[in-house]
């Protein structure tokens, strides 16, 4: 027993030198920038299948082969890291926080076909270290000697990095910007070759923490993303900013895993409660419990705004008459559509019609009310679920089970945003992520209830909508009326005391706003309307999986409303059904779409470097400037 | 040595700087009197890069500057002191020191932080204090070091009396001409018209962002129409 719980506690350790590798480079990153950089975890991926590729080339029988295949892979990365600050970031540090993160979501794309054309789809399995392929004998128990070594890096790595940013100039430096950028420019340090250093300090880090699990894990091309949340919740659990804190975070982590694959199943009352199953969650249950008690972290520090990276949101014009007119057009347009389409559009136009819904509830949060969700898809996917359960399980007609669907996604909202309203900013955004994978990991291993990975199938709308042209009709007027209310709401007092909520809390609380319950019901509201729309996908599927509440189709709904604009009411519709005919479009023409719209995202953000509202602002004020010379 | 013409500075749309235009010349102190919102400490951030000029020429020791970015103006031996001291919190003070150095400069005051705390003897009592714990007077003293350990030719201080103790404004008033005997040009600006007329030779007096009156020290003294006019509260 007592042998079981010390080789438990020694793979905790080991499993921990990596995750803190990856997470301390997300943290610097951060903490310099400002950047939340999504494609860290394309970093790390990156790292394994370089090292594959090098260890193979250096020799995998050779110590030096090994640990020099290794090295030149976290170099290899780190430049990379270098290539895309220069390239893309430095470009837009000025620009609004979420266009950077948009361009970093844009990056995970790339890499990620990248990595598909270069290494292929299959797993690739690395080679064992050279020299420590065996395994030592521990209280009886074999341990393999290479994660002995492993659990070495991990501290050794802390002390380094301790003594570069506490005993060197350059340290200073980067511990000085990440409280005040713009005053360590005007005392004569050139800002860009810092911002260039640390983005090649955190990449490297990202290539090593991926090149060294090379001989534990096959490299495979969904890395990307189950590295970067799990490297965010360390960042969030250990403290923004702090590499003690990402330490301390990633052994905690780590060992509850550890600890939860060693249980095992375990009969509790007579049932069985399965512990290695709750090792998808437990990260992220640990998670909402730190945000909950410590909202800034373990270690971390109240994080005061960075200077010069003040944005005001400008007012949302309010809807007159000529609005509402267009829209009615476009509408009837709309709806006029099914009589000269095919079948083919009509699906497309259906999915559209959805995917504006979920990302109107998606900008609902991220715009008036200033909440961004990495979540979002959790409302949609109980959504899903919610109206399928209620059809299968309860065996409710149709047009019962969809009511079930808002409620299900309300529900969730509910329960959720209790916690979440109590964050803000990049917490707030990482608990929503939370959340999302903890309902994800619950619908995907509860196989008896929701079908698990496999999902629910024959999930079919009533007689009268059999119909693609009439379940089009009916799913346009349930979403364009709920796209209606959402901006009506926008527009009332509830919409103004969200608003007041996000441009300043203080103040709106203290002219008797509740800040925190009215930001409650926006998320509540938010994510009722969002398990609509996934009902309306349910039925107009046939069938659902648990992918409906993915983290990938969180970040499918942030790009969405992004790419539209988050400063504008109609920018999200524009975006989802840009983005939705763009991947549908795309998709089947190359086996490399998420590339094209990765590289597309990239020329965007490029080329509107302050999002498009900010650019035709720049344009105004511009025409403005030379009129006043002009008189 | 600083010279600045036809100076235009907008935030978004507001005209905050109208066609400023004001000189510094080597040795002397030059005081910016105004209200608040006069425009200030924008002209300071304009000069120092911060806040870009619209239009306008900004020249020093001869060289057109108002095109650079902050590093690069910094490291032509400008020094910035910013009004509210932005100082690093989190660093200690040798470290906010070492933040500001720079390499030694021909012309200019060679400091290091030893000769910054004969100058300012209670930093070098707290060499290890992290900026956060230190009082606002003490964190005053820092802002300046700092910028002085980048060897500057002319520094940019921008309110340096605001919300310090009479004792500590002496003190500053005494600092600022030690400075000044050390052969650096100073630029300052003020609300505080006792304050000026301790340190300073010449004033510009400046109201909603253009220049109402310039004149030396002697001259603003003896005109109460103009400190009526500009001044009073």
């Amino acid at each position: 027993m007592l042998a079981n719980i010390v080789i438990q506690f020694m793979n905790g350790l080991a499993g921990a030198s990596s995750l803190f590798l990856v997470a301390a480079g997300l943290s610097i990153i951060f903490g310099v920038s400002r950047i939340v950089n999504f494609a860290h975890g394309s970093l790390y991926m990156l790292g394994v299948y370089l090292a594959y590729t090098l260890v193979e080339f250096f020799g995998r029988s050779s110590i030096f082969g090994f640990w020099g295949g290794v090295l030149m892979a976290a170099l290899c990365v780190g430049l990379i890291g270098v290539l895309i600050e220069i390239v893309v970031l430095r470009r837009i540090y000025r620009a609004p926080e979420l266009f950077q993160l948009l361009a970093t979501f844009a990056l995970v794309l790339v890499i990620k076909d990248a990595a598909l054309y270069i290494w292929g789809a299959e797993d690739l399995v690395g080679p064992r270290a050279a020299g420590l392929r065996g395994a030592v004998e521990i209280m009886g128990k074999r341990f393999p000697q290479y994660d002995l070594v492993l659990i070495a890096i991990g501290p050794v790595v802390l002390g380094l990095l301790w003594l570069l940013m506490n005993r060197t100039r350059w340290g200073t430096l980067v511990r000085a910007a990440t409280q005040d950028r713009e005053m360590v420019g005007a005392l004569g340090v050139n800002q860009s070759g810092l911002f260039t250093g640390v983005f090649f300090l955190g990449a490297f880090l990202a290539g090593l923490g991926g090149a060294v699990q090379l001989p534990r894990e096959p490299a495979q091309l969904m890395l990307d993303i189950t590295v970067i949340s799990d490297a965010f919740v360390v960042v969030v659990v250990g403290g923004m900013g702090s590499i003690g804190g990402a330490f301390l975070a990633a052994l905690l982590i780590a060992q509850a895993k550890a600890f939860c694959i060693g249980i095992g199943d375990v009969s509790i009352f007579g049932t069985v409660f399965s512990f290695s199953k709750f090792t998808l969650v437990v990260e992220f249950v640990i998670m909402a419990v730190v945000l909950v008690v410590r909202p800034w972290g373990l270690l971390g520090k109240q994080q005061g705004v960075q200077r010069g990276a003040f944005m005001v949101e400008p007012p949302l014009y309010p809807l007159n008459q000529t609005f509402w007119i267009v829209v009615l057009a476009i509408v009837v347009l709309l709806g006029l559509i099914p009589f000269g389409g095919d079948n083919y559009l009509l699906v497309l136009l259906i999915d559209i019609a959805v995917f504006a819904l979920f990302a109107v509830t998606l900008h609902f949060l991220m715009g008036p009310s200033g909440m961004v969700s990495f979540g979002h898809a959790a409302y949609f996917g109980l959504g899903c679920y919610g109206a399928a359960l209620a059809l299968l399980k309860l065996k409710l007609p149709m047009e019962l089970a969809l009511f079930a669907a808002p409620l299900a996604g309300g529900l969730g909202a509910l329960v959720f945003g209790w916690f979440c309203v109590r964050l803000s900013g990049v917490y707030l955004a990482m608990l929503t992520l939370a959340f999302a994978q903890i309902a994800w990991s619950v619908i995907y291993q509860w196989d008896a209830f929701t079908g698990g990975s496999n999902g629910l199938i024959g999930l079919w709308p009533s007689e009268w909508l059999k119909n693609r042209a009439v379940f089009y009709a009916f799913a346009l007027v349930l979403c364009v009326g709920s796209i209606l209310f959402l901006w009506r709401v926008v527009h009332a007092p509830f919409g103004y005391a969200l608003r007041a909520g996000r441009d300043s809390a203080l103040r709106a609380d203290a002219i008797g706003i509740n800040v925190r319950r009215f930001q409650w019901f926006g998320f509540t509201l938010s994510g009722a309307f969002a398990g609509l729309a996934g009902g309306l996908f349910a039925f107009s599927k046939g069938s659902i999986s648990p992918e409906t509440l993915a983290v990938s189709r969180s970040v499918d709904g942030l790009v969405m409303v992004l790419l539209g604009g988050v400063q504008t009411l109609t920018g999200p519709v524009a975006g989802a059904a840009l983005f939705t005919w763009l991947q549908d479009s795309i998709a089947r023409n190359t086996e490399y779409w998420r590339a094209i719209l990765g590289l597309t995202i990239l020329v965007i953000v490029l080329a509107f470097p302050q999002g498009i509202a900010g650019f035709t602002k720049q344009v105004a004020a511009r025409i403005g400037v030379m009129r006043r010379e002009a008189v | 040595m600083l010279t600045v013409e036809g100076l235009n500075t907008y935030y978004g749309r507001a005209h905050i700087l109208s066609d400023l235009a004001l000189q510094a010349t080597a040795g002397e102190v030059v005081v910016l009197l105004g209200r608040n919102g006069a425009g200030k400490s924008t002209t300071m951030k304009s000069v120092i890069g911060l806040v870009p000029a619209e239009s306008g020429a900004i020249s020093f020791d001869g060289a057109r500057i108002d095109r650079l970015s902050p590093h690069r103006i910094a490291r032509l031996g400008l020094g910035y002191v910013p009004e509210d001291r932005r100082i690093f919190t989190d660093l200690n003070v040798m470290e906010n020191l070492e933040v500001g150095r720079q390499k030694p400069r021909d012309g200019a005051p060679t400091w290091t932080p030893e000769r910054l705390f004969e100058l300012f003897p209670n930093l070098g009592r707290m060499k290890d204090r992290p900026g956060g714990r230190m009082s606002g007077g003490e964190q005053q003293m820092l802002t300046i070091a700092r910028t002085l350990m980048g060897n500057p030719r002319l520094i940019l201080l921008d309110e340096p009396s605001e919300g310090l103790a009479p004792v500590i404004v002496e003190q500053m008033a005494r600092t600022i001409l030690q400075l000044k005997a050390e052969g650096l040009c100073v630029l300052l600006s003020e609300q505080n018209l006792h304050f000026a007329q301790m340190v300073a030779d010449r004033a510009y007096i400046i109201e909603k962002g253009r220049i109402r009156y310039s004149g030396t020290m002697a001259e603003l003294a003896a005109d109460a129409a103009v400190r009526e006019q500009y001044l009073s509260v």
